[in-house]
Order: structure tokens, then sequence, then C-alpha cells
């Protein structure tokens, strides 16, 4: 019974981390007015940058590989390809003040092609039957444990059965919480977020925070599709992140813009995705389900949010604008 | 330990390179040279694109765009049908975006509308006749559309909650319930797919015309644009979404309810979509899916936004995306690629087309040597 | 160069598009004094003083700081120069502490350190008196905690010039006296101080010197100890113009609106009309003086049903059928319902009396797109408006299809006024009608509200400029912190006697605390 519960905390936690990196990156990139709702496929982006690496490094190595490069090749790929996709949402509605929620879809549109196609293309070159790339080596080392894991019983499983890029996501996110909450930059990000004429009118370079706080919050999010490829799934298969990314965002509201409670809220999540397989008596129709719960407990935050209209848990209040300094 | 700052001589700083400044107004065909540039520079882009990708030779690839949609190996009739589905959710999110409420659930509605049009094929069968059975259909995916917008508008009206954030995760709970449905529904149990509904009967079926299965589909995507321009244009309610989308206050001024307005389009805007499902199940794929909409919904937000939501440039831009993404999945099947293909390039257009907006409603002014000086 | 001026102005021009803003303003501030900067609206009090806080940037002239020559091209630079400006909307981050946004944007050597600078918030606070929570956060605050905060903000950043507009518009007088002290404490620390003000009273009490403009210019600095109400009164309004407007004698005056006891409260829980008691009658115009501010505004929305009114009735006597009504808690429609032809040509004119993106006859049709059964509009009788309007008020526009907002100020104030009077109002309220016009279109405002007077129409004029509303009224209601100050007959009464009145709210309030 306690490894049941083990197991489905550590089932709830895996599935969380890729939510989670996403949601501490879309609220990244809120924070400075920016709805990003190319962040699902940024993720994509994300995801297929870091598996590239991690194929062609691994064929090109084959045994010999080095397992400091075989985790940082696909972690540079992944960021720098995420970082990429930031850029050209940042573009587009900082500096050419474009519609974001045309922008964030059209990137989404644009980044799930390309993880879809490119991933279809390793497949070929890797003369898949299935249309999916595998690269085990690097699974390994990604989903790496402590040694000790396994001996630790509940603890272990539940605490320590990780590989480093889930302990990253969780550092990740109470680090930005820390940040925005605590420090001189976090309070100028939110300025910038809540009354950009403000932030301006007191000397704060209102389009370097949007743009750094988009790509920053880009590459975490692109973190959130590799964790998902090389540790979770360790297989690339083009449908197979689903609508993880929309998921993310919802955590975003559900964690009311704070990455400290997005942390809770992706493991309730997770859990919520997969508590359908330890609920006896259940079959294959209530996990779909259990599978909106995360959609339904977000709205309903959502909605109650608004009524109570308590003014810290409300939305960047220049979210979605455009900032002109000009405008009158 | 601050005083003595405040004597220290301003930096010698230069005006900067260049400053943007709002434009005044831009003659029409000014701003329609832009996109149009806009449009070229995408098209080489996305050729050069295929041609890295592929070992086609550039003009290859335009050939080969034009091909997909109009070649001798494929059916014309179901480039158009497409369109006319994109064109169907276009022009129901558009008055909803006319009254600026971003409505991104149009990918759940029109799943909710299918939703309804399979629950009555499945239930009814052959009870009544065709005819009767399509109506029930055409009305059950009108309300259920409807009511799957009303509930964000509701909230909109009445506590001003978000509105995109809302309608987003409305998609999601919609597609939950079909994935749901559909093993309820399975057949043959185990499957996972509910299969082609009244295969035998064909009951719930749109009849032929000209002998044609998608001429009706299409015709009644023309007649309801030609409608949605009206009603925009020429109606009192389409006066008053104007007015409400560029002013609420002076909505109020003339004595216009906001809230009422929102959640009456927000119906419209749902019932359109609930009618895009019912052709999209009753007219097309006679079962439904979670994948039914196949992403059209969000799709269709750009293309009415690249419309600057007139209905009638929204057929071009529903034809040009349409154009593209068929071209492109020919070439993507030509040559044994990723249909995804055809994602990217889209993307790439999408970018260009929202990014020069920009040069229509901005002037940049470069720093002259003269001003410098000064 | 003597050092005792911490800023002098030589010179200073600034123009907007045709209009002169400043002339050629030459002026000094003291070190360690109290400069009350007096004038009417409009006068370019603000222009001048955004110029000082770099927001607006000069088109002529120079500007010196303890005796330098300085060139101040944004807010920061202006920061570096010891000079902050409290601005009259203020600048702050609604869901930020008092602490959090004093020290938005500030680069510090030391670490951000929210604590420590909560200390130095409360030293400050405590040197000069204010009565401030460092961590209370800016939405929980009254209006008067906000400007304490803007004035925190300012002096942690080190400046030694403050620059206020107009303070004590949002302020009680229990609270003005409080800022007051603060502001001469400020003073015997060593800093300048410029006050934007237009009541009198508060210039003789707090300043110790008064630079005053007209029309954009200078007119003179004098000691506040060297002068009196009537001489200050006299250089800001300047001798009388005569605009020769044709004021007709009142025919057939009768009852046409009456309003009593209307009170209204507004969001911030500030009454912002209080116990309004005053007739419009048929045949007449009626003005209302003020400073801008002081409840023009609401007093025209709750009588049009935009705004929610706390007390107090609106009467309309309906000339055709003789029956009164209560306009109280009616929506804009339902007044039209019962039948009331009120016509409002609103002061915001882009942003609630027209769509700016829409062309003149989708604008004409804004007040009456609901006539008929039919669920189409038709646009063929607000095109023969448009056009009507266009030949007859000579509105310089391409055609009817422009969009309004391409028209300049005059042509959009005609084209509102026009359809506003097209529908043959019984009463007709214009809130600023001649703001930002030239002379011309003035005149064809005027010419317009006074036939509508001839017509027999309850017109109801709220204007800024004395010269006009005297000229142009017959009666004028003067109103002061949401208050009736007096009612004056407009052919009788003095620019002084109502300037005075404008400003007498505030010492008759005072008594009563007293």
């Amino acid at each position: 019974m306690l490894m049941t519960i083990a197991a489905f905390l550590q089932g709830a936690i895996k599935q969380g981390i890729p939510l989670l990196l996403g949601s501490t990156g879309e609220i990244i990139t809120e924070k400075s007015g920016h709805l990003n709702l190319g962040i699902p496929g940024i993720m994509y982006v994300g995801g297929i940058s870091g598996v590239v690496g991690a194929f062609f490094y691994e064929n090109a190595m084959g045994d010999a590989m080095n397992p400091f490069l075989a985790v940082l090749i696909p972690l540079v790929c992944s960021l720098v390809g995420s970082t990429l996709m930031a850029l050209i949402y940042s573009f587009l509605t900082v500096t050419l003040r474009a519609n974001q929620n045309v922008t964030g879809l059209a990137l989404t549109t644009f980044g799930t092609g390309i993880g879809t196609f490119f991933g279809g293309s390793l497949a070929k070159l890797a003369n898949s039957e299935t249309a999916s790339v595998s690269f085990n080596r690097t699974s390994q080392y990604f989903s790496a444990t402590l040694p000790f894991a396994q001996d630790w019983g509940f603890i272990g499983k539940v605490f320590f059965s990780y590989g480093f890029l889930a302990y990253l996501a969780v550092i990740i996110a109470l680090v930005s919480a820390w940040v925005l909450k605590k420090t001189k930059v976090g309070l100028h990000l939110r300025a910038v977020g809540e009354s950009p004429a403000t932030a301006d009118a007191a000397g704060i370079n209102v389009t370097a925070y949007k743009y750094a706080a988009t790509c920053i919050g880009g590459a975490i999010a692109g973190l959130g599709g590799l964790y998902y490829v090389v540790d979770y799934a360790k297989v690339w298969s083009s449908n197979g992140f689903g609508d993880r990314g929309w998921l993310a965002i919802a955590l975003v509201i559900f964690a009311l813009w704070r990455p400290d409670l997005g942390t809770l809220g992706s493991f309730l999540f997770g859990g919520l995705y997969i508590v359908y397989l330890y609920i006896p008596g259940l079959n294959r129709s209530t996990q779909a389900l259990f599978t909106m719960l995360p959609y339904l407990v977000t709205i309903i935050v959502l909605v109650s949010v608004s009524i109570r209209k308590k003014r810290e848990n409300q939305p960047p209040a220049s979210l979605g604008l455009s900032y002109f300094r000009e405008e009158r | 330990m601050r005083k003595d700052t405040s004597v220290q001589p301003v930096k010698k700083a230069h005006e900067p390179f260049v400053h943007i400044t709002k434009r005044g107004e831009l003659v029409w065909w000014r701003a329609w040279l832009i996109r149009a540039g806009a449009l070229i520079l995408a098209m080489l882009l996305c050729g050069l694109v295929t041609v890295m990708i592929t070992d086609l030779r550039p003009m290859d690839v335009y050939v080969a765009l034009f091909n997909g949609n109009f070649g001798p190996e494929v059916d014309t009739w179901v480039v158009f049908r497409d369109m006319a589905i994109l064109l169907c959710i276009s022009l129901a999110v558009t008055p909803a975006f006319k009254m600026r409420f971003w409505n991104i659930g149009a990918e759940g509605q029109v799943l909710m509308g299918g939703l309804a049009s399979a629950a009555c094929m499945i239930y009814i069968k052959d009870a009544v006749p065709n005819w009767l059975l399509l109506l029930i259909m055409l009305a059950a995916s009108l309300a259920v559309g409807a009511l799957w917008a009303a509930i964000p508008a509701i909230c909109k009206a009445k506590w001003e909650t978000n509105e995109t954030l809302f309608t987003l995760m409305m998609n999601y709970i919609a597609t939950q319930l079909i994935a749901f449905l559909t093993i309820f529904w399975e057949r043959p149990k185990g499957s996972g797919t509910i299969g082609v509904i009244n295969q035998m009967s064909e009951a719930g079926w749109m009849p032929s015309l000209f002998g044609n299965r998608y001429v009706l589909c299409i015709i009644i995507v023309a007649a309801l644009t030609v409608a949605m321009f009206i009603y925009l244009r020429y109606s009192k309610q389409g006066y008053e979404i104007s007015v409400v989308g560029e002013s609420e206050n002076t909505a109020r001024y003339i004595g216009i309810n906001v809230g009422r307005v929102i959640v009456r389009t927000m119906i419209l805007s749902g019932a359109i979509c609930g009618l895009a499902g019912f052709l999209l199940v009753g007219g097309i794929d006679h079962t439904i899916t979670t994948t039914t909409a196949g992403g059209q919904g969000f799709t269709a937000i750009m293309v009415s936004w690249l419309a600057k939501f007139n209905p009638i440039f929204m057929s071009l831009t529903a034809f040009l995306i349409t154009f593209l993404q068929k071209g492109a999945q020919q070439i993507a099947t030509g040559f044994r690629l990723d249909p995804s293909f055809s994602d990217i390039l889209t993307g790439i257009i999408l970018f260009f087309i929202i990014g020069c907006e920009f040069f229509i409603h901005y002037k940049l002014n470069f720093r002259t040597a003269q001003k410098e000086e000064k | 160069m003597s050092n005792q001026n911490a800023i002098e102005l030589r010179g200073v021009t600034k123009r907007f598009g045709s209009v002169v803003a400043n002339h050629n303003v030459n002026m000094d501030v003291r070190k360690g004094e109290i400069l009350a900067v007096l004038g009417e609206n409009g006068c370019g009090k603000t222009t001048l003083m955004n110029m000082i806080a770099g927001i607006y940037y000069p088109d002529e002239g120079q500007i010196f700081i303890n005796g330098q020559e300085v060139i101040i091209r944004s807010p920061k630079d202006a920061f570096r120069h010891g000079i902050g400006m409290i601005h009259q909307h203020f600048k702050l981050v609604d869901v930020f502490s008092a602490t959090e946004n004093i020290v938005l944007g500030i680069k510090e050597e030391d670490r951000y350190n929210l604590k420590k600078s909560m200390e130095r918030v409360g030293e400050i606070s405590a040197r000069y008196g204010f009565d401030l929570h460092p961590e209370k956060k800016i939405y929980e605050m009254a209006v008067s905690e906000k400007q304490t905060v803007e004035i925190v903000k300012v002096l942690y950043r080190g400046a030694d010039i403050l620059i206020l507009d107009e303070p004590t518009a949002v302020l009680t007088p229990q609270e003005t006296q409080k800022l007051f002290s603060v502001l001469r404490r400020m003073r015997d620390d060593g800093k300048s101080i410029i006050i934007i003000t237009h009541k009198m009273h508060e210039v003789l009490s707090i300043s110790d010197r008064v630079a005053v403009l007209r029309k954009g210019e200078h007119v003179a600095t004098v000691n506040t100890a060297e002068t009196n109400e009537g001489q200050l009164t006299e250089l800001m309004v300047g001798k009388k113009v005569a605009l020769n407007l044709n004021r007709s004698q009142p025919k057939n005056v009768t009852d046409r609106l009456v309003v009593e006891h209307l009170t209204c409260i507004n969001r911030e829980g500030v009454k912002v009309l209080d116990d309004i008691n005053f007739v419009a009658r048929s045949g007449e115009i009626l003005g209302i003086a003020g400073i801008a501010g002081s409840g023009q505004r609401e007093l025209l929305e709750s009588i049009a049903g935009l705004q929610n009114v706390s007390e107090g009735d609106v009467f309309y006597n309906n000339p055709k059928t003789g029956e009164t009504v209560d306009l109280r808690d009616k929506t804009p429609l339902q007044i039209r319902d019962l039948g009331v032809r009120l016509s409002f040509v609103p002061e915001d004119r882009l942003g609630m009396g027209l769509v700016g993106n829409m062309d003149i006859i989708d604008n004409m049709m804004l007040r009456s797109y609901r006539r008929g059964k039919s669920v189409f509009v038709d646009r063929k009788k607000p095109k023969d408006l448009a056009q009507d309007i266009i030949s007859r008020l000579e509105v310089v526009t391409p055609d009817a299809n422009t969009p309004v907002r391409r028209l300049s100020g005059g042509n959009v104030q005609k084209v509102l006024i026009g359809r506003e009077i097209a529908a043959s109002p019984t009463v007709l309220m214009a809130a600023y009608p001649v703001r930002g016009l030239d002379i011309n279109s003035s005149y064809t405002i005027y010419d317009l509200l006074n036939q509508q007077k001839e017509n027999g129409v309850a017109v109801i004029f709220v204007g800024e400029d004395l010269d006009v509303l005297v000229e142009l009224c017959d009666r004028i209601l003067v109103i002061g912190s949401g208050r009736i100050t007096g009612v004056v007959d407009g052919r009788s009464a003095t620019k002084e006697e109502i300037g005075y009145l404008m400003t007498a709210s505030m010492e008759k309030e005072e008594e009563a605390h007293a």
C-alpha cells in the first residue's frame, strides 16, 4: 500500500515537471505583460532541439559517449532552440507591437510544425518503423538518479528517484518566485507588467525587460519539453507531448501567477492526470474525465478570482497590451 | 550622499538612431502594398526553406505548391471544402473579435457542435426522415456551440473574467468530453474510435448536390459569408458590435447595454462554430474524434485577424492559408517528408503578415545628419 | 552669477502644432522658497512645469539649475538635477506597496533591501511629518495618501526642487493644511517648492512669491506679502476682453429641468457632488463656472443617466405634455423613452461623444440608429444629416466617409454639436464645447448655442473662459468642490466676482470646520 502511494506520488511529480517548467516560463513572460500563447510551440521546439542534439551525438559517438557532453549538448540545443522561438515572439510583440494572441497562436502552429517535422525526419533517418525516435543512452544520463534512491524505500522513491532536470525545475520555480518577490529585478519586472508607463517614467528600460522576460521564460519552458522527451518518455513520438503546453498555461492561472504555488499545482495536475490508474473500478473512458479536471479546476479558480477581485491575485494589469510611449 | 550627483553635468547623449512615431493615416493602397510586400517576402523565404529541405529547384517549389491544390492528382473539391470549413470558423470568431472579445475557444465550440450532431446521429439514427434528422442535428449543434461560448461571455459581462484564458480552457474541457464519449460510444469495442456513424443507412449524412458530396457544405459557407458581411455592415446589431469594440464609453453614452451585447454576440459566435461542427460531422467526417476541429479553431483566429475582420477579405485569407497548407502537404508527400511541413510554412507566412502591420501603423524616423548637428 | 536661484528660465517657448503653449517665459525660482504659479485653466502652467521635469522638451530658451545651464530630456535627467514633480495624475503601480513604488527604478549601489528602504521611507516621513504606512498597498490608499507617496518618492531620490501640480485639487481642507505644513518644513530645510494652483487663498497662505501666467506668458512675479487678492485676480484674468457675443433677452422662460439635492459619491468614496440645487430654464443659457474637476462632469453625467446618484432628483418638465418626470436612476435609453429630448455634448469628444474610427455618417447614427423596426440600419437619413451638417457648419473634411479622428479639433466638435442639435433637443448640455478650438470655430459654436436658446431650448454651458461666460450666459452657476457657491446674473456679474466664488468654497469649508 505504501509503495502504491509512493508510485502514485512519483508518477504525479514526473507528470508535473514539464507543466511546472512550462508554467514557470509563462509566468515570467506574463509578468512582463505578455501573454505568450506560443508556449506550447516553444515547448515542442525545446523538446525536439534537445532530441536532435542527442540523436546526432549518440550516432556520432556510439559507445564512446562522454556523460558530461551527452547531457550538455541536448541541454544547450534545447535552450538555443526555445530561446530563438521566444525571440521571434518578442520581436513581433515588443518591437513590432503585434497582437499577442495572434502572434502566440502562430508561434504554436510553427513550433508544433517544427517539432513534428524534424521528429518525423529523424524517425526516417533512424529507419524507425513506428515513426518515433529513441535515444536510450542519452536518456540514461538524463534520468540517472542518486545511487541510494532505490535503497531508501518510500522516501527514496518519492524524493530521490528523479533525473536532475526535475530538481532543476523545482529550483528554477523557487528561485523565480524569490526573484519576483524579493529582488529589485523582480520588482521592476512586475512594474513593467502592471503599468509600463509608470515603469518607463521611473527610468526602467521597459523594452529590455520585456525581451529578457520573454526569452528567459521561453528557455525555461523549452526545458519542460526537453524533460518530457529525454527523461519522462525517453522516446520522441509525434503526438506524445499532447496538450501539455496548454495545461502549463492553465497552471499559470491556477497558481495565481506565483511559481512557488506552481510547484504544488504542477504535482496536483500531474496527480489528476494519472489518478485514474490508482482508483479501482475505473476504465479508460473515465481517464478522459479525470484529465479534464485540471482545466475545470483552473476555470473555477479563474472565475472565483474575478468575482473576489482581490488585487494581488489578478493577472498583470497590462497583460496582452502593447506599450508605446508616445501613445495618448 | 545623493546631493553630489545632482550637480554633475548630464552626459551628452545623442538623439536615438531611430525614433518610432505613430502614423496618421496611410492611403489604403500603400497599406496593401506593404502587406503584399510582406507576403512576397514570406513566400520567398518559404521557397528558400523548401529548397533547402528538398532538392526542388526554386521555381519548381511554387509549381508544386500550385499542383498541391489544382494539380491532376488532387481533388480540388476537397481543397474548397477545407477552405469552406476554415472560412466558416473564421466567420464565427469575427463578430466577437470586432467587439474586442478574444474568443480563442472556437476549437472547443466547433467540437461541441460536432459532438451534438454526432449524438443525434447515434441516438436518432433513421427513426426520422433524413431531412428532419439533419435539421435536428443542425439545431442541436447551434445550441450547444452557443452554450459553450455563452458561459465565458456571461462571466465576462458579470465579473470581467478574462475571456482569453477562459475560452482557451473551454477547448480542453470539450476535447476531454469527446475523449470520454468516444470510448463510451466506441465501435468496435476497444478500438478507441467511434468509426463512421450510420455507415449503412447514411442517416444524418448531408446529401450530395450536383453529384458532389461537398457542394452543399461549400454553398452554406458561401451564403454565410455574405450574410455575415451584411450583418456586420448593415444591421443594427452589427453596428452595436462596432461601437462596443471601439469605445465602451461611447456605447454607454448612447445607452447600449454593453454586457448584453457581449453575451448576444458570443452566442452568435458560438452558434456559427456549432454550425462548423455540424458541417464537419454531418457533411464530411461522419464521425467525431478529439481532432475533428484539427486546430482550425486557432488558425481561424489568424485568418479573421489577417482579413481585418472583413468577411469578404476573409475568403481570400482562408484561401491563402488552405492553398499553402495543401500545397505544402503535397510537397511533403512527394518527398516523403512529414506532413507537418505545411505548419512550418504557414507559421512563416503568418509571422510576416503579422509583423508587417507595424509598418502600416508606425513610422520609423531615422536620425539624419542634419539633426545630429543640432 | 550669484547662486541664490535654484531655477532660472530664460526665453522658454513651447508650441504644440500651431498652438503656442508657452511664449518667451523668463522666471526665477529661489532656493528655499515656496513659489506659487497662478493662472487660469489652459494658461500653460503645467506645460511649463513639465519642461522643467523632463516630460516635454522646450522649443526655445534655456534652463539654468543653480546657475548652470542644463538640458533636461527626460524625467531621469530631471532627477539627476534634483528636480522632482508630483503630477496631477499619479504614476503609481496599484498592487505595489508604498515603499515598492518609492524605490522603483532607482539604481542603488548596495543590494536591494526592502527593509532598509522602508526604514528610509520612515525616516523621511518622520522628518517632514508625513503619515505614511510604508507597507500599505496603493489600491488601499485614499487619494491624499497616494499623493504622499508621490512626494516621498521625489524626496527619496534626493530632490531639492519639488514641483506640485495642483496638489490640493484632490484634498480636503484638513489634508491641505497638513500638506502645507509639510511644504513649509521642506522649505525651511532649504528646498525649493513650486506649487501650481488656482486657489487664491491657498496662494496667499502658503507662498513666499507668486508667479502669474496668462495665455502662456509670464505676466509678473510678486512677493506674496506685498500683494492682495484683487491685484492677483487682475493679473490672472487680465483686462476685460470684449467678445461682442450677441446675447438676446430670454423669451418664454419656463422651468425645464429642476435639480434638487443632487449628491454623488464616486468610487473612492469622495462626495463629488454635494446637495446641488438649481433650475435650468427654456430659452436661457445657464453657464456653469468652476475650477476644472469641481464636479462639472459628474453633474452633467448624472443628468444624462450616466452616473450613479446617491441622493436627490432631476425633474424634467415636458413642454408637450406638461408632465413632470424624475430622471434619477434612469438609463440614457429610459430617459429617451420618457420623451425627454436631452442632448449632451460631453467633454471627451472622441472617447465618449463620437467614435474616432467611424466616419461622419456612422457617427451621425449613434443617436438615431435604433429608429424603426427594421433589423438593418438606415444610412440614408444619417447621410443627408451628415451632408447637411458639413455644409451648414462648414466642416472641413474630404467627404462624409472620413473617420472623424482625422478631422481637426474644431471640425470634430462641429460634427458632435451638429448631431446633438439635430435631435431637436429641449435641453442641450455642452461641456467645454470650445476647448482647444480656434477663434472662428469658437464663434460658430457660440452662435449655435445662441440659436438654440432662441428656439426655446434650455442650454447648459460648462465653460472655463470667464470672458465668454459673462458675455454668453443669462445666468451663471458657480461650482466649487462639488457644491454650488453662488448663482449670478450673467449681465451684471464681473469676472472678478465669479473668480472669487470659484475659489471661495474652500474658505467656507474651513470656517465650518474651525
